[in-house]
């Protein structure tokens, strides 16, 4: 078997519109009894019957961010609170937190969903699954531990960091999968590599989920070379969930977003109008296969753009590209729009650089710092070069030119959690 | 006929070099040379130790950024042009220096060299018979 759920993967478009627009007007429904949605549908005149195809959707304005944190901590539920099982929050370091509320359904249909994409990249029950995602209000711990429940592997909630906790973990209970931020991945091979461990040779592992924060290419491929396995690209929320929203199949070519928990839209984040299908825009999400806190056209500040085309896997939902970075990440350097994965993007290319990096922008000057790899060779000559070339792709890729640094390795601070990447000194 | 030099790339950073030796002296390793190669942004330590394949495993355990490279160690007397004979004979063979620096041990001095073409090198050394030290006898000087 091929598919967790064939009939509902490979439906065909019309079909899967027909069930989109259903649950659409459902979720309109449950949405209305929210003390925020009330407000919005009353004002807009948007009612279930008044939904006529998906195209209406446009008439429902965007959900934000903000409007969570406004709304915070219930008055985005649509259902009594004693209805709901789960809460989740985010950090809230620049305002209030936001919450997101879970029906025992709504559990389930999440369970469902992370499971169908672990089954995707050939996952099965007979598999051992180590989640080193934090536990706690962090979705990606819950959300994939109840995912692989459901797909019925033996599942460990390792949690986040202490390296040689989770090596012994993947040594003695004969790991075969991870759940890893891709950071934190090439920071586990170099754990590996000092304690001696070949990864091919002294443990089972053969796939690992990578997530939580953008990646290039090039870091993917890097992953795969130096832990043996396949890495595949997962992408979620807590608003819409958590993990689980969109991941990659076997293809490794785009995530495919499921179309019967959520509808697509991608917009231009300054104009809001949609941008042409297979251009970059922000990703906009309406949940549709939830009770509890449904949100419609929530704006999620991701950039992507949705890839054209038949997927050879046979899935017939969306596929969106990798992520290009948040619209609320781009930095602006002397007018020039730079997304910290493209330069990323470039590092990643130099096999005599490491895998640990940081960009500071002070006085409209930008510095990479970038640590040199196993591969150092004590020619000077070599590493002016490498200096050089470095520079010259930066600078062909970014139309500025940053100030390139090579440190040793272990001077950049260890990423352990989501990977700080930019550091700006500017004051606005 | 090479010796093994460790070579470690050191920012411009206060207490760096002292990071470095710190480690050689706890494993009690004794330095036999030691050079900088420096730029404003970083230096090169280029070192000739008593137990290089120990340092260099030490380092790398302690995540220092280390390379082993291997070069020629020639001993020559300190009398006048002896210097410029040895040389003279790599120049002759068409073979350029990349770096040299030199010190001396119980009353000879010693050369230590790392060409553009090692194998060109070697042939050089055999062909004049110039003095060479291998790792095997660097202790024993």
């Amino acid at each position: 078997m091929t598919y967790w759920q064939a009939d509902m993967e490979t439906m065909s478009r019309a079909d899967l519109e027909k069930l989109q627009l259903k649950r659409l007007k459902e979720t309109i429904q449950t949405a209305g009894n929210s003390t925020f949605y009330n407000k919005v549908f009353k004002e807009q005149k948007i009612t279930p019957d008044s939904i006529h195809s998906l195209e209406d959707l446009k008439r429902i304005p965007f959900t934000t961010k903000e409007d969570l944190r406004n709304n915070y901590p219930f008055g985005m539920a649509a259902v009594p609170i004693q209805k709901c099982v789960r809460l989740h929050s985010s950090s809230g370091t620049t305002g209030n937190p936001t919450v997101v509320l879970h029906s025992a359904k709504d559990i389930d249909e999440w369970a469902n969903q992370v499971a169908r994409c672990m089954y995707m990249v050939g996952l099965r029950n007979t598999d051992i699954f180590q989640n080193t995602s934090g536990y706690g209000m962090f979705t990606g711990g819950l959300g994939f531990q109840y995912g692989a429940e459901k797909l019925g592997a033996l599942t460990v909630p390792a949690a986040a960091g202490n390296s040689k906790r989770q090596l012994k973990f993947i040594a003695d209970f004969g790991t075969t999968c991870l759940h890893i931020i891709p950071s934190y991945a090439t920071r586990l091979a170099e754990v590996m590599q000092e304690s001696g461990i070949d990864p091919r040779r002294d443990t089972k592992l053969h796939t690992v989920c990578i997530g939580a924060e953008p990646h290039s290419e090039e870091q993917r491929k890097r992953i795969e070379e130096l832990l043996g396995v396949k890495a595949y690209n997962c992408f979620g929320m807590s608003e819409m969930n958590g993990p689980g929203v969109a991941f990659e199949c076997k293809e490794q070519n785009g995530l495919h977003i499921w179309e019967d928990y959520v509808i697509v839209e991608i917009i231009d984040p300054i104009t809001l109008e949609p941008v042409p299908e297979g251009e970059v825009g922000e990703l906009v999400l309406t949940a549709i296969n939830r009770e509890a806190m449904p949100l419609l056209r929530y704006r999620t500040r991701d950039l992507t753009r949705i890839i054209q085309g038949k997927c050879a896997c046979g899935r017939t939902h969306k596929r969106i590209d990798r992520f290009k970075g948040r619209s609320d990440d781009m930095l602006i350097l002397k007018g020039v729009n730079l997304f910290p994965i493209q330069i990323e993007t470039i590092l990643m290319k130099f096999n005599e650089l490491g895998n640990n990096y940081l960009i500071t922008i002070e006085n409209d000057e930008m510095q990479v710092e970038v640590e040199l790899s196993d591969l150092f060779t004590d020619d000077y000559s070599q590493l002016q070069r490498l200096t050089k070339e470095v520079t010259r792709q930066l600078k062909d890729e970014l139309l500025l030119t940053p100030k390139l640094k090579l440190v040793g390795r272990g001077s950049l601070p260890v990423q352990e959690g989501k990977a700080v990447r930019v550091k700006d000194l500017r004051k606005f | 006929m090479t010796i093994n030099q460790i070579s470690i790339f050191l920012e411009n950073k206060c207490g760096k070099l002292s990071q470095v030796l710190g480690i050689l002296t706890e494993a009690n390793i004794g330095i036999i040379a030691a050079t900088v190669a420096d730029t404003s942004e970083y230096g090169i330590l280029r070192l000739i130790l008593t137990d290089p394949d120990k340092a260099y495993a030490l380092f790398k355990e302690n995540n220092v950024t280390v390379s082993k490279t291997e070069v020629l160690a020639l001993a020559t007397d300190s009398c006048a042009g002896s210097f410029a004979k040895v040389l003279g004979c790599f120049t002759e063979a068409g073979i350029s220096v990349e770096y040299m620096y030199c010190f001396s041990l119980n009353g000879k001095s010693i050369l230590i060299l790392r060409t553009n073409n090692s194998s060109d090198a070697h042939a050089v050394v055999k062909k004049h018979n110039l003095e060479y030290i291998s790792s095997e006898n660097l202790n024993k000087i």
